[in-house]
């Protein structure tokens, strides 16, 4: 079905960008770790199933509405991720494909942690009945959920934003970001500083998680989907937060009108496939960090 | 140390010697390869299932009910006096895995009968080795047909014993035009090539058919080329978690199931658990077995299991029925294979497969009622039925076929002939064996 007709072509660039703000609130934490500490974190995507565990335990264990098991699982994967940044991480800074088998294996640690304990099948997360339903504007239709998570992760873009560029820690972030040393030789405790951004990252795919599961499934496995899309986001991007955005919007884009006009096994040939060529020619990303060299 | 021409000949011929020598002195060596039963010892047979990543969903409990099984008939005598011991691998839901495990259970466990595959991309990644080394693997799902082997024996629906059901039923009651959405891999397709034959017989439309990449959870551009084209059903071959998430996204995206309901030949007690009743409802599912069969062979088959310790998922759905019939078509057979013999340590794999045409589990251990092994092409005769999801997620059935159906995996390729014991025999007479 390759019909150009203006509705439904329309109906698709709204949807790219619910697609882009999923592929984009899944990949802020991992673009906040690596574009600060430079850690390629492998165990992205547990932290975003992580997440989704922490809202089932709560809502089925204390029975706490949807909307509240957000800011939770925020703090507790982001307490997750401290321990982990202070047990592991922050012997390994200086050794970056060291630091990619430490994750890795704290990625299959996490997993079947989770199996142990929650078991392989599949859970079920409860939200408000007004989340079962859709939204019709003209030509556009959208579920009610894919909004919510599109104004959830606008909210998340611009508090980073002005976490970053708008407070003192933020300019501390930024300064350890361009050169580690020189910052420390100014007074800024550079390791608290990692420490910070790793929990924060971390958290902020908690919250993704939460959300993941509602929208398809919490299981075990469910990170291993996402932390593809999350890497290739942020290495497109550069690594950078407007990175990031940009290119989560232009792969989401380009996912919804490919499969639009195609289908989506083939739109997802197309999108990788350009993303390669995109990387041949501009291999620090779209909006790199002006550092000096690692 | 240089190495020299001399001692490079040397030092090779001396490693293949030590190498070969053990063929040589050991007489018995030859024979190691193959399953072989002893006298007074259990029975081994290997459980292929994965308990881990997205195939856990469906196979876990496949895993769980043939322990459940085997333990219930070990509790009854075991075969001819011996205890079946199953020896439990778990194939993480990646195809390599399984060739892996299955060349470890059949060459070093020496198994004489494999449990194992739900996705036919993972039964066709192992029968190679299964067919090289003519073992026996029982496939306790539904699959497409068109395979025709000598070492397999199938207790799930083919094609003929589901969509030829439900496509019409649901024409009949829900309208022509019909869009298809599918995982994108061998049974979708296949399933889908025969539901256009049966939708052509019903006099339906197909106005669409997508397939999405497996394990993907985005609907988004599915759900919005249905939206265009306005089907009055949709038939979904999508499986595993993505069809969770298919249900969810359907519901949440504002299609109303009362007009435009998913039939599927997947969608079970499990997976509408999974989702939350809210999400299943309505939907169609065509299956030979549903936790809510009314029979008393099914009431204490849902009492006994879901009180045992390996009830712990809290449904019993058609998979795991279909698997917990194969474990008592393999003792029939194989206690007919030892009639056969007079001896057990004679009996091979292949013999028990051989001898098994015609074997029946009758309704007093069968949940789903009488089943027997159709004696050429060996799949499963059945009854089929087709259940609708209800608000508290268990299904009522709808329709029930009167008789059992004949299994026909070459339905819709009248020309490559009849499957038979002895191969598949093409109209000119010619027969091949292992096509698959």
């Amino acid at each position: 079905m390759t019909s150009l007709d203006i509705a439904p072509f329309a109906n698709a660039l709204v949807l790219g960008l619910s697609i882009a703000s999923i592929w984009l609130i899944a990949a802020i934490g991992l673009t906040i770790i690596y574009g600060t500490v430079g850690v390629i974190n492998m165990a992205h995507g547990e932290f975003i199933m992580l997440g989704a565990y922490t809202s089932y335990a709560l809502q089925s264990s204390l029975g706490l509405p949807f909307l509240l098991c957000l800011p939770a699982s925020f703090v507790v994967v982001a307490l997750v991720g401290l321990i982990i940044e202070r047990g592991l991480i922050r012997y390994l800074y200086n050794r970056p494909l060291d630091t990619l088998l430490a994750t890795w294996g704290v990625s299959l640690v996490l997993m079947q942690g989770v199996r142990l304990i929650f078991g392989s099948d599949p859970k079920y997360i409860a939200v408000p009945e007004i989340f079962q339903s859709n939204v019709e504007v003209g030509f556009a239709s959208l579920s009610v959920f894919r909004l919510v998570v599109l104004a959830i992760t606008a909210i998340i873009v611009a508090a980073t934003a002005w976490l970053f560029y708008r407070t003192r820690f933020g300019m501390q972030v930024r300064a350890v970001m361009q050169n580690k040393e020189m910052a420390a030789s100014f007074g800024i405790n550079a390791d608290r500083v990692y420490m910070t951004t790793f929990a924060l990252g971390a958290g902020l795919a908690g919250i993704a998680g939460s959300l993941f599961g509602v929208l398809a499934i919490v299981l075990p496995t469910m990170g291993t989907a996402y932390v593809v899309q999350a890497f290739l986001v942020v290495v497109v991007g550069g690594g950078t937060l407007m990175g990031s955005v940009a290119a989560a919007g232009l792969t989401g884009e380009l996912q919804s009108v490919f499969a639009f006009v195609t289908n989506d096994t083939f739109a997802r040939f197309l999108l990788y496939v350009l993303i390669v060529v995109f990387l041949r020619f501009r291999p620090r990303g779209l909006f790199a960090v002006a550092k000096g060299r690692r | 140390m240089d190495l020299t021409r001399r001692k490079l000949l040397k030092q090779s011929s001396l490693a293949a010697a030590a190498i070969a020598a053990p063929h040589l002195w050991l007489p018995t060596a030859s024979k190691a390869w193959g399953a072989t039963l002893k006298k007074g010892e259990p029975i081994k047979v290997g459980l292929l299932f994965s308990l881990s990543g997205q195939l856990a969903v469906p196979e876990e409990d496949s895993t769980l009910v043939m322990q459940y099984a085997i333990d219930e008939i070990n509790k009854n005598g075991g075969v001819a006096g011996h205890p079946i011991q199953p020896v439990i691998v778990d194939a993480k839901s990646d195809f390599n895995v399984y060739s892996e495990k299955a060349k470890e259970l059949i060459i070093r466990e020496k198994v004489i009968a494999l449990f194992g595959c739900y996705t036919s991309a993972s039964r066709k990644a192992i029968l190679p080795v299964v067919m090289s080394q003519n073992s026996l693997l029982y496939y306790p799902t539904c699959y497409e047909g068109a395979e025709c082997t000598q070492n397999t024996i199938c207790t799930g629906p083919l094609a003929n014993q589901h969509s030829k059901d439900l496509i019409p039923y649901m024409v009949k009651n829900f309208g022509k035009k019909v869009f298809f959405v599918g995982s994108n891999y061998v049974w979708p397709k296949e399933s889908n090539k025969n539901a256009k034959i049966w939708l052509q017989e019903a006099g339906g439309e197909l106005v669409g058919e997508e397939y999405i990449p497996l394990g993907s959870s985005e609907f988004g551009p599915v759900l919005g080329k249905i939206r265009d084209a306005k089907p009055n059903f949709i038939f979904s071959t999508v499986v595993g978690a993505s069809d969770i998430a298919f249900h969810k996204q359907f519901k949440q995206e504002g299609f109303k199931v009362d007009s435009m309901p998913i039939a599927s030949l997947t969608t079970g007690e499990i997976e509408t658990k999974a989702m939350g009743p809210e999400f299943g409802a309505g939907h169609f599912l065509s299956a030979p077995y549903f936790q809510s069969l009314d029979n008393p062979t099914n009431q204490k088959f849902v009492e006994n299991f879901l009180k045992s310790k390996y009830g712990k998922n809290g449904s019993t759905h058609y998979n795991m029925e279909e698997t917990y019939l194969s474990a008592y078509v393999f003792k029939a057979g194989l206690e007919a294979a030892i009639k056969k013999t007079g001896n057990v340590e004679d009996v091979t794999s292949r013999m028990i497969r051989d001898v098994s045409g015609g074997v029946r589990v009758e309704d007093d251990i069968s949940p789903e009622g009488l089943i027997w092994i159709d004696g050429d092409n060996f799949n499963s005769w059945l009854k089929p039925k087709i259940g609708q999801c209800q608000a508290d997620g268990s299904f009522k059935i709808v329709s029930e076929a009167k008789e059992h159906v004949a299994p026909d995996p070459y339905s819709i390729y009248p020309n490559a002939g009849k499957c038979t014991a002895a191969g598949l025999v093409a109209p000119d007479g010619k027969s091949r064996k292992n096509v698959i």
